[in-house]
């Protein structure tokens, strides 16, 4: 026992190791930024940073990945103007302070930072959106991931039910196998926000696929009926738009564990969106969607069509509805038939639908009918 | 009008006409002859009410205190007092509509035997036919308001005067007979009083008191903006106390009667001119009878009509004066004296603006005085102003100021040429809102418009709108333009500035914290930024501040070196151009056009103005060019600095040294004259650079 837990801990003090160590690189891909903008200003030149614009104007198909990326579209932040001498000073300060962070081995949280930069007067910022953009654009620019900068999101991931064991490295540096049913309660596993490899493994997975799963409720009646057990299935809870580490968890266990991985959210095109940044990649985080994304994930519903085909109880589209599906239309990542028709289907019908609207047929209906008759169409079944 | 007559006219009878019997046939002047008999006050006042004022509860009430304060400032200004007039208005208790109007003042007060004369009856007045500017013209006004008083509640005027500290007050209850349009003494008392001299009327009305554009309040404030000489106090319904403070201690010029002006006279008159004069020769006729022909231009207009100056201008015939006038009208003669005229002033228009406007804060004001100019033979003088934004509403129609002869105008300003002319301009050109470039422009914006001529020519008796004359419109445009000029320049002068000043904000504060923390992450040394500077603001930049200082002394300092200013008082800067501090105890005036000085032992003291311009040449090359700063005319400069080029009664110009890349230099002027918040804005041009690369100062044109 002592053995194995002095062995574990010695495993621990590797892989922090490793992390610290990439902490440090990146920090010094950092100074490279800074050191750029000094560079202009020795040279009495007007300090300038490009980064790649990041719309969905700018995001194109990589080959290799199968998922989207940022396409060749450069912005330039020059000191010319007073918005981009903002945005350097800005960048400066957020440097500044990743670079004290890392020297004194702490981390924060993006809001802890956007907190602190309250602080940086001038260079303060107008809300935490503009402040965890600005985390995204340096992992842009220095390659690094944020977590690196050790910059870590507020939320958690969400939630995992199922027959896998998952080895966490826990913050006494234990090593703890933990079973996605046996060793949980009714809420599952907790997915950390570091899901990288130093700090959860992949000890066993006796499943068939991963279902992905937009509503709490949704994931709550699945569970009650036992579908993880009656399907050979992992129920993975998205939490809504979801988190970095859920999308890299579903990613890992899908290329680790081999197993098709199947989206299942509300009809409507907030939830498609939340498919596409599933699978292909979201724009916000498009410079990493090759560590992010999983190609092969599946659409299962609640489709356009479905709402007609189960005549589901539904809401009328509103104007905000209708120019995100507008928009969608115009978004290369869901260019292909099925979405088109589909999209286009919803528009013409006016119409959407939640999960939950299955009900209407009683609380069995969804994993008794519903999912097995859409799992088979996709052919998991 | 000038011929308000109490006998029938024709019209007014056309009913009565119709009633005659049609079987029996009777001339007409006999049958109109029968019914010719002198009619009531009362019914000539019923018959005139619109023309007179008193149409409805609310008009009357607003008509009596413009006749009363007309007639108190018309006083005290005679008597060369500084007028105190107070207002009070009290709802008449156990009435709903009835109120009780006191209007008092610190004039010359009025003899006890002219008391009727002057309050009670209609069309007497000392100031009937004289060729100069004057507020009332028909001599109707008091007199109206106490027969409108009698009529509409029954209650006699109280009217309470004296002449002298040495002289009792007279308190006189005043009747009016209105079948014989007489006055009556009711009865009398000789009362205590705290005043000197002045004269107290009080009336019972049948009245409304309303608020807004058109209300005593309004009426009160306006009349305070063009005579900022007086001092007027208002006690509203509510017992709520308004307080209308004296801008100037300087009285108005007395206005002057003149002579008639040759280009206006009528062939008749001057007929019945040479008839009556007792010159012997036509040059002399020419010379002593009319305005502004001298000797010279006399014997021009002899020659142009063909005659020889021996003719007895007695002996003229119908032919000769007809030469004569078409003479007139081709020789050019000097405008009219300006001693017939009292216009406000520039600086005092200014002033009276600005202490009126003190809760709006507005960014700009603009004031312009024409020279006199002439229609139909009356000299007339126009005086504009433009107040600028601060709270003003941006997207509400301009509101519009309208006076004659320092009377307000509140009514018909659809009707009114002074309204034409401004709807005449083409706003959009100064940066106004207006559409199709015609009518009444919108923006944050209030403007002025003052008419003083010995006759303005109103379109009806009720004299609130101006006839639409060519002349009086030109002239309104032109004074209009002038002052929106200055507007337009200030306006384009802050917007360059605010977009420049986005970049001043970057080199000054954001550029250099860059550098600083890309060094800090560096840990690397503060890299010079002067270049890159340079290089994002590529212009030359001018600010500049006006700042008031009191200086103890009845005399301005004299020269640079004989200034040395006092470190006693208090400084007020005027940065970022407008202030609009109201001065509170006036010191003595130093010079101000044509207006009587008077000081009154109050303590001495005078205000030095000083205007500081700063130039900085925030670009990569040297620079080196000429720089005028507008400063106004007739005052005493008591420090230029550095030595300036030259300086000319409207400008000082300074050819300025060669500046390098970031270089500065710093001018300064000073100079008495003003009063602290007269002169507010620099206007600032330069010679012998690009004005787009200059924020600050317009290229100059000689200085249009």
């Amino acid at each position: 026992m002592e053995v194995t837990s002095l062995a574990a801990k010695k495993k621990a003090a590797v892989k922090n190791k490793a992390a610290n160590d990439r902490a440090i690189i990146a920090a010094q891909a950092l100074e490279t930024i800074a050191g750029e903008i000094y560079q202009d200003l020795s040279k009495k030149e007007i300090p300038s940073m490009t980064i790649p614009t990041r719309t969905k104007s700018n995001i194109e198909f990589d080959e290799r990945h199968r998922v989207w990326k940022y396409g060749k579209n450069l912005s330039k932040r020059s000191a010319k103007t007073l918005d981009g001498a903002y945005m350097l000073l800005r960048t400066m300060y957020m440097t500044d302070f990743i670079k004290e962070m890392i020297d004194a081995q702490k981390s924060s949280t993006l809001r802890e930072m956007y907190y602190i930069s309250e602080g940086w007067d001038m260079a303060k910022f107008g809300d935490q959106s503009e402040s965890d953009n600005l985390a995204e654009d340096l992992e842009i620019i220095s390659g690094h991931l944020r977590e690196d900068f050790k910059l870590r999101p507020e939320e958690n991931g969400a939630s995992v039910m199922g027959n896998l064991t998952i080895t966490e490295f826990t913050r006494n540096g234990v090593a703890r196998d933990l079973h996605c049913q046996d060793d949980v309660g009714d809420t599952g596993y907790n997915i950390p926000y570091n899901v990288e490899k130093e700090k959860i493994t992949f000890k066993n997975v006796d499943a068939d696929f991963v279902i992905a799963i937009e509503t709490g409720g949704m994931y709550a009646r699945l569970v009650e009926n036992g579908f993880d057990e009656k399907f050979r299935s992992i129920l993975v809870h998205l939490k809504g738009q979801p988190a970095r580490s859920t999308r890299r968890f579903i990613k890992r266990i899908n290329e680790e564990a081999g197993l098709p991985v199947v989206v299942f959210t509300d009809g409507d095109p907030w939830s498609f969106r939340i498919f596409a940044s599933v699978a292909y990649g979201a724009i916000k985080t498009a410079h990493i969607s090759e560590y992010l994304a999983t190609p092969s994930a599946q659409y299962l519903g609640v489709t356009p069509s479905d709402i007609v085909n189960y005549d589901l109880p539904s809401d009328k589209l509103t104007e905000r509805d209708v120019a995100a599906l507008k928009a969608e239309l115009t978004d290369p990542r869901f260019n292909d038939e099925m979405w088109k028709n589909e999209i286009e289907f919803q528009l013409q019908l006016g119409k959407k639908s939640e999960q939950q609207a299955l009900a209407k047929y009683g609380l069995d209906f969804v994993t008794d009918t519903y999912l097995p008759e859409k799992l088979a169409e996709i052919g998991i079944l | 009008m000038g011929c308000t007559s109490l006998r029938y006219r024709p019209g007014w009878f056309s009913r009565t006409r119709l009633e005659r019997d049609p079987m029996v046939p009777e001339p007409i002047a006999t049958e109109l002859a029968k019914k010719q008999k002198e009619i009531s006050v009362a019914e000539f006042f019923e018959r005139n009410k619109q023309v007179l004022g008193f149409d409805s509860p609310t008009r009357a009430l607003i008509t009596a205190v413009k006749e009363a304060v007309d007639n108190a400032l018309d006083a005290c200004e005679e008597a060369n007092v500084l007028p105190d007039v107070y207002v009070e208005i009290t709802p008449v208790e156990g009435t709903e509509d009835e109120f009780r109007l006191i209007i008092e003042d610190n004039g010359p007060g009025v003899v006890k035997r002219q008391i009727p004369n002057v309050f009670a009856r209609l069309l007497y007045g000392s100031r009937f036919h004289a060729i100069r500017q004057t507020r009332g013209q028909q001599g109707i006004g008091i007199s109206a308001v106490v027969l409108y008083s009698q009529l509409t509640t029954g209650h006699h005027a109280l009217i309470t005067s004296r002449i002298a500290a040495d002289r009792p007050t007279h308190c006189v209850e005043l009747a009016i007979d209105t079948k014989k349009n007489e006055a009556e003494i009711v009865s009398e008392t000789r009362p205590e009083w705290d005043k000197a001299h002045g004269t107290r009327i009080e009336v019972q009305m049948v009245a409304r008191y309303v608020a807004g554009r058109q209300s005593v309040l309004e009426y009160l404030r306006s009349t305070s903006i063009v005579n900022p000489h007086a001092h007027i106090v208002f006690k509203d319904p509510k017992g709520q106390v308004w307080d209308f403070e004296r801008a100037t201690d300087v009285l108005p010029q007395i206005p002057e009667d003149i002579k008639p002006h040759p280009h206006g006279v009528e062939r008749g008159t001057i007929l019945k001119m040479a008839r009556e004069t007792k010159a012997r020769k036509l040059s002399a006729f020419l010379r002593t009878e009319f305005s502004s022909i001298g000797s010279r231009s006399g014997k021009e207009i002899l020659d142009k009509a063909g005659l020889k100056d021996a003719i007895k201008p007695k002996d003229l015939d119908r032919d000769q004066i007809k030469a004569l006038h078409g003479a007139f009208k081709q020789v050019k003669v000097m405008a009219p004296p300006t001693t017939c005229l009292s216009p406000i002033g520039e600086q005092l228009t200014k002033r009276g603006l600005k202490k009126e406007t003190v809760d709006i804060s507005p960014e700009f004001i603009a004031t312009a005085t024409r020279p006199p100019a002439v229609h139909s033979g009356h000299p007339f003088q126009i005086e504009v102003g433009i107040v600028y934004g601060g709270k003003l509403p941006k997207d509400e129609s301009v509101k519009l100021l309208r006076f004659a002869n320092r009377v307000p105008l509140l009514y018909q300003q659809g009707g009114c040429g002074l309204t034409k002319a401004i709807e005449g301009i083409d706003w959009r050109r100064y940066g106004l809102e207006q559409r199709g470039g015609r009518g009444v422009p919108n923006g944050p914006a209030i403007f002025l418009v003052h008419i003083a001529s010995s006759k303005v020519p109103f379109t009806s008796e009720a004299k609130e709108a101006v006839a639409s004359i060519e002349e009086i419109e030109d002239e309104v445009k032109r004074a209009f333009r002038d002052c929106a000029r200055h507007m337009s320049r200030h306006l384009r002068k802050k917007e360059k500035r605010a977009k420049t000043s986005e970049k001043f904000k970057l080199i000054s504060q954001v550029l250099p914290r860059i550098a600083e923390k890309s060094a800090k992450v560096l840990e690397k040394p503060v890299p010079d930024l002067t270049h890159i500077i340079c290089k994002i603001m590529d212009v030359v930049w001018i600010e500049d501040k006006i700042e008031y200082e009191r200086w103890e002394g009845s005399e301005p300092p004299e020269g640079p070196k004989a200034y040395q200013p006092k470190p006693a008082k208090k400084k007020e800067a005027a940065v970022g151009q407008t202030t609009l501090l109201v001065e509170e105890e006036s010191g003595l005036e130093v010079a101000t056009n044509g207006h009587v000085e008077k000081s009154e032992g109050k303590p001495k003291g005078i205000w030095i103005t000083t205007s500081t311009i700063e130039v900085t040449n925030y670009m990569l090359k040297s620079r080196k060019f000429k720089l005028y700063a507008i400063k106004p005319e007739g005052v005493v400069m008591t420090e230029v600095e550095p030595k300036p080029s030259a300086v000319e009664d409207r400008y000082v110009v300074w050819d300025l040294p060669k500046l390098g890349s970031t270089e500065k230099a710093t001018l300064k002027f000073s100079f008495a004259g003003l009063q602290k918040g007269d002169f507010d804005d620099n206007e600032l041009f330069v010679e012998g650079i690009n004005d787009i690369n200059v924020v600050g100062a317009d290229e100059w044109h000689g200085g249009d």
